[in-house]
């Protein structure tokens, strides 16, 4: 099954300049394996080494948090879209 | 150089004050140089000295921006109490390096608005190109 990812600005240069890209999968960690496959460059900035999602890395399924899912074990369905953000923090100290 | 009307600077000195003594945050949307957009988002951290940008409303201001046909090229927050100057935070967290970092000062009685790119932990300030409309 294909689903929609979303790429923040940040990463859309290691995907070929795409804003959208469509990946296979059934589940959020499936996707994102997937991506990282289609896009080597994207694997080391969505992933940590231990295949865990990076913690500067936000994952949507459509409105929801998938921290506050199932993580990577949240299951897809034909239509969702998946959107990648970068945390983004900072601050005066 | 940023491009940016004199709205938006109202609206994030404005947004900057209102969330004090805490720091605020939001992004901006648009084209490259060109500001099409300010979005007030939640500081989830809620504090003084940091900030983090809630999540759920980057989201919602990354759809809103593509449906303008624009895309999230900045961040916006406020030194409560020092200069408008990147902390070495901000540096450190820096999330992309062809986004605009513009931070609001409220050290001083005037706010101060400064606008930075922020490319392989270099600080470089650019210039505000303020349109009246």
């Amino acid at each position: 099954m294909a689903i929609e990812v979303r790429l923040p600005t940040v990463l859309r240069a290691a995907a070929g300049g795409q804003a959208n890209v469509s990946v296979e999968g059934e589940t959020i960690g499936e996707i994102l394996k997937a991506l990282a496959e289609d896009f080597p460059g994207l694997g080391t900035q969505v992933l940590s080494l231990d295949g865990s999602l990076h913690r500067f890395v936000n994952v949507y399924l459509n409105d929801d948090d998938v921290r506050y899912l199932d993580k990577l074990d949240t299951k897809v369905i034909e239509g969702d879209v998946v959107s990648i953000l970068p945390a983004v923090a900072g601050g005066s100290c | 150089m940023l491009i940016i009307s004199q709205m938006f600077l109202d609206e994030m000195i404005a947004h900057a004050i209102r969330e004090y003594p805490l720091e605020a945050c939001g992004l901006i949307s648009g084209e490259k140089d060109l500001v099409k957009g300010f979005y007030k988002t939640r500081n989830d951290a809620a504090s003084a000295r940091i900030y983090t940008v809630n999540p759920l409303d980057y989201l919602k201001a990354d759809r809103d921006a593509e449906k303008n046909g624009a895309s999230i090229i900045g961040v916006v927050h406020s030194h409560t109490h020092s200069d408008a100057y990147p902390s070495p935070t901000d540096v450190v967290q820096a999330p992309d390096p062809a986004w605009h970092y513009i931070l609001v000062s409220l050290k001083h009685i005037d706010p101060i608005l400064r606008s930075f790119t922020i490319i392989d932990g270099n600080i470089v300030e650019e210039s505000v190109v303020r349109l009246n409309c």
